[in-house]
């Protein structure tokens, strides 16, 4: 824009005057002027002294009158030259340079108008001005000098010339101009037609070409839609009604009452009985009801008897599948002797452990042979789990062999077992009990290690079975003197005196065992510590002092032995009151009366068996019993003692006899006969001593030893007994005989259990190695299956119910080999109501057996009549007359006759003759 | 003897039968072989469903009447003869 290109050169002239006093500056920056203040032409200058004396304008020359000096041109260029920069001109340089005058106007500027002291005038005009004007500005000084300096002095603008600086070409490229001429229409009318009537008429628009544009509607294809389906909804809504009440609000209140039933009185009652209403309702409603009475009796209607037909469905496994499946073996592989196992046992409550008693394979003259090496060898009781096969958990040693052993049913901590040389060895586990609690937690670790062969494992600390030296063992005089054939806990419930008097148990835990052994007594042993005499006699009524070998000693001499016996520190001191001076309580000799072999018993069965039993959830007396001596013997316990180890607990209380208790018990033989005896001790009237009983019955059914003789875990009074080549199943109440006593079989039965689960099925082991299970509902005259599990003798069965899924079977042989196999469901799931059947099948036998008997006595008695016909009819004969002798002679002669003639004639030595019936002739 | 103890003794004979009872027509027993308790309860609660039953036989069809309730459950059975005064009330097990 054109005056502020004018103003921009100006304006850079301004520049910093203020803040530049006297430095010079740069050479082609113009000089300041005061533009500012209305006079671009005055250059306010500083003069030094030196300069003022060149110039000859020293700050007295100047007067009021003349402030002024007219300096020539040359001179100040000539300064400039001289002193160059330094001089006091060297600002307005250019300006005197383009000074087109000769002589510049140097002003002294006394008041410091200006700024500074001098200034100079760089135009000509401004010169001129100035000259001819400083009169005017003296004038005007005056009463300029009345106002204040700081009024500002309002200068209106001087128009100046227009200076062009190229924005007409803008403008004019810009503006609008017409390009075109304009055209101008002139449109006239004639004045009389303006405002005339209109007069409008219609047309037909269709008449007229082109008089209108018509849009028509048309069916545009894209926009029809048939529509097939259309949604709508439905609402049914019953008629309603809206009402509305207004009902009196109250506040809830809990209520109650309390009533009795409206009753009659007894008068009332009989007044009642006796109106003849009563009697005419009774007359007309009792015929109906006794119909339907009768109805129920006859039939049950309302049984489904496709239900009860059926079987229950839902079997776990295939059903097809009948045998048992090979699950796991053991063998103790670290023995260096051959050894047998003689007794195996469950854990009862620990789940995979199985427990075998291992004796050495060696026969009597063998063993006194080896007796030296035996010695050497610990006998052992192993302790194995499901999760280590090879490494035994616990190993329980005995002084010699054992051949039989049983867990304590109330304490699975004790174990008692039976040695080959007579003695009853205690063992006490309670310490090591976490070793085998925990082996499900031990087999994973086991799982890692079984990878590494046998010899990196021995070193393995926690791995290593500890040896388990016995608590007790009894006394070696006054035990048995043979091997120990059987051991048995009595049940809790009840306990046994000297004399075989039961009475019920004080402590309330098992505490008394049964051992039989071949030297042909059975022994009754308590593990309890015996009292000082003098109270016992007082506690118990049938005490006799003398008659019987045990028990005799002081106390105190016992005490003495036994302060005298170093006990090893590992081993608790639960039966320390018993070791190595343990007598056995009573004794009862099996003797077969005068003669002097004995029967020598192999095994026994007392009442129930506890822990089959458990197994199968009743108990009769166990439970009757229990309850009551439980209940008193809780009292009197203080802490939670272990029984075990406060044996003398219960001792203090009184006996109580228990009536009514069977104390009969069966006995299987070695010579294969099955006594049923009394354990109670009876007078002798002769002697006056206490004599066992003599059998109440003995039966000889087997060819070989029996090694069997057990109770069935679903009936009480069923024995199945097994021994040489058959098997027997006795009723304890009948006399007569078994109730099934099968045929001889192929091979030896060596070993024979009952099912825990199926009360018609038992297994029998054979002596080569077959295993024969017998289910009494399917067939009585042979095993239902038979299935092989090893090459040798089958010594023990032993199954065990883990859960109704699993059941196991345990099978020992004589190689020392332990087999578990799993029993299928077939085996193990009794059907829809098999103890029943069993129930029934055992009731037909017995009324069979019945038959039998009573058939033997008609059959007796038919025999007698027939023998008696005989008689009668001998008899007849010897009385025949002599006449009746003579007349048979003839006739014995006379067909002598015939038949001489009839040989005559044969031979053609005598005519033929009229044969004449020689009958006739009589 | 009296007639009505005869029959009722006859009626208790039956092979089965655990309980007889004699109820008049509000409900109150007059004779019963079961203890007071027992004997309340069931008066109390049969005589209301008696009720109920006669009155739904001749709602439905009102020259109908009712003449015999029976009630089977699952250990045993009860059967009620309904009179207009008394309610003869057995219980019978009829599990064989």
């Amino acid at each position: 824009m054109a005056p502020k290109a004018q103003k921009s050169p100006k304006g850079q002239k301004k520049g910093k005057k203020k803040t530049k006093p006297t430095l010079p500056i740069a050479e082609e920056e113009e000089p300041l002027n005061m533009e500012s203040m209305g006079h671009p032409e005055i250059y306010p200058l500083v003069l030094t002294t030196k300069t003022q004396e060149i110039f000859n304008c020293r700050v007295d020359d100047f007067t009021d009158e003349q402030t002024y000096k007219l300096i020539k041109k040359e001179d100040i260029l000539a300064d400039l030259l001289n002193r160059a920069a330094v001089s006091d001109f060297h600002p307005v340089k250019k300006i005197v340079r383009d000074y087109p005058g000769e002589e510049l106007l140097l002003v002294y500027d006394k008041d410091f108008k200006y700024g500074l002291n001098f200034y100079l005038i760089g135009t000509e005009d401004g010169k001129e001005n100035f000259l001819n004007t400083p009169e005017i500005p003296e004038e005007q000084e005056e009463p300029k000098d009345l106002v204040p300096e700081d009024v500002y002095v309002y200068k209106p603008p001087v128009s100046k010339p227009w200076v062009s600086l190229g924005s007409e070409k803008e403008i004019e490229e810009e503006s609008v101009k017409e390009s075109k001429k304009r055209v101008t229409y002139m449109i006239s009318r004639k004045r009389s037609q303006f405002g005339a009537p209109v007069t409008f008429r219609d047309q037909n628009a269709s008449s007229v070409k082109d008089a209108y544009i018509e849009c028509a509607s048309y069916p545009d294809k894209n926009f029809t839609l048939t529509q097939v389906e259309r949604d709508i909804g439905l609402q049914v809504i019953p008629e309603v009604k809206g009402t509305g009440t207004q009902t009196k609000w109250a506040f809830p209140k809990n209520a109650s009452t309390q009533y009795y039933a409206r009753e009659f009185t007894e008068e009332e009652k009989e007044t009642l009985e006796q109106s003849k209403t009563l009697a005419e309702f009774l007359n007309s409603v009792s015929t109906s009801v006794e119909i339907a009475l009768q109805q129920n009796e006859i039939m049950n209607t309302f049984v489904d008897d496709w239900k009860s037909l059926a079987e229950e469905e839902s079997t776990f496994g295939d059903k097809s599948d009948t045998h048992l499946k090979e699950y796991q073996s053991f063998t103790d592989l670290h023995s260096t002797m051959e050894k047998m196992i003689t007794c195996v046992s469950w854990h009862p409550t620990i789940y995979g452990l199985i427990v075998v008693s291992v004796a050495v394979r060696l026969s009597y003259e063998e063993r006194v042979h080896f007796s030296g090496k035996l010695l050497l060898q610990p006998s052992l009781i192993l302790f194995w789990s499901f999760s280590d096969p090879i490494h035994p958990q616990l190993m329980l040693e005995s002084p010699d062999d054992i051949f039989c052993f049983e867990f304590c049913p109330s304490d699975p901590n004790i174990i008692a077992g039976g040695c080959i040389n007579g003695q009853v060895v205690l063992w006490d586990i309670t310490s090591h009990v976490d070793r085998i609690e925990n082996i499900k937690a031990g087999g994973s670790r086991s799982k890692k290690a079984t990878l590494k062969p046998m010899f990196l494992l021995e070193p393995d600390s926690n791995k290593e079975a500890m040896y388990i030296r016995h608590c007790a063992v009894s006394s070696i005089e006054s035990g048995h003197r043979k091997v120990i054939t059987d051991i048995h806990w009595l049940p809790d419930s009840f306990e046994i005196n000297r004399m075989g008097s039961v009475f019920e148990n004080r402590n309330g835990i098992n505490c008394q065992l049964v051992t039989c052994s071949a030297d042909c007594t059975i022994c009754f042993w308590d593990i309890r510590p015996q009292k000082p005499a003098s109270t016992a006699a007082a506690a118990t009524t049938t005490m006799a002092t003398t008659a019987t070998n045990n028990n005799s000693q002081p106390p105190a001499a016992e005490k003495k032995k036994e302060e005298t016996i170093e006990i090893p520190f590992d081993v608790p001191s639960t039966f320390l009151h018993l070791d190595l001076s343990w007598k056995p309580m009573s004794r009862i000799k099996l003797s077969k009366g005068e003669t002097s072999l004995d029967h020598c018993p192999t095994k026994l069965s007392l009442g129930e068996d506890p822990l089959l039993r458990r197994m199968q959830g009743t108990s009769s007396i166990h439970v009757l019993l229990k309850d009551k001596v439980l209940s008193q013997v809780r009292a009197l316990k203080a802490a939670e003692i272990n029984p075990y180890h406060n044996l003398e607990a219960g001792i203090a209380n009184i006996l109580k006899p228990i009536e009514d208790f069977s104390t009969k018990f069966f006995v299987g033989t070695e010579e294969g006969e099955v006594i049923y005896t009394d354990w109670k001790m009876e007078r002798d009237s002769e002697t006056g001593r206490f004599m066992p009983k003599k059998p109440v019955n003995l039966y000889t059914v087997h060819d070989g030893a029996v090694h069997t003789v057990q109770r069935s875990p679903f009936y009480n009074d069923i024995i199945l007994t097994i021994g040489g080549w058959n098997v027997a199943i006795w009723k304890e109440e009948v006399m007569t005989g078994p109730l099934l006593q099968t045929c001889c079989a192929p091979k030896r039965y060596t070993a024979g259990h009952w099912s825990l689960t199926r009360p018609g099925v038992f297994y029998i082991g054979r002596e080569d190695g077959y295993v024969d299970i017998w289910d009494l509902l399917e067939k009585t005259h042979e095993p239902a299956q038979s299935q092989n599990i090893c090459i040798t003798m089958i010594t023990y069965i032993k199954p065990w119910t883990f859960s109704s899924k699993q059941q196991f079977i345990a099978i020992a042989d004589y190689y020392g080999t332990l087999h578990i196999l799993e029993i299928p469901w077939t085996l193990s799931h009794p059907s829809f109501n098999e103890v029943s059947s069993v129930n029934y099948y055992f009731e037909r036998e017995v009324n069979h057996l019945e038959y039998t008997q009573q058939r033997k006595l008609i059959r007796d008695e038919e025999k007698r009549e027939i023998a008696q016909e005989m008689a009668r009819k001998k008899t007849r004969v010897y009385q025949k007359t002599k006449e009746q002798m003579e007349a048979e002679l003839k006739l014995e002669y006379d067909s002598y006759l015939e038949l001489e003639k009839a040989v005559l004639f044969s031979l053609g030595l005598v005519k033929v003759s009229e044969k004449v019936s020689y009958l006739d002739m009589i | 003897m009296t007639e009505v103890e005869e029959t009722l003794k006859r009626i208790q004979s039956h092979k089965g039968v655990i309980g007889t009872m004699v109820v008049n027509a509000e409900g109150i027993p007059i004779r019963t072989t079961l203890d007071n308790s027992t004997t309340v309860q069931y008066a109390g609660l049969l005589h209301q469903l008696t009720m109920k039953a006669k009155s739904t036989v001749r709602d439905i069809d009102p020259q109908n009447d009712m003449t015999f309730l029976r009630i089977r459950s699952k250990k045993h059975e009860i059967m009620v003869a309904p009179d207009k005064e008394y309610l003869l009330i057995v219980i019978q097990n009829p599990c064989e």
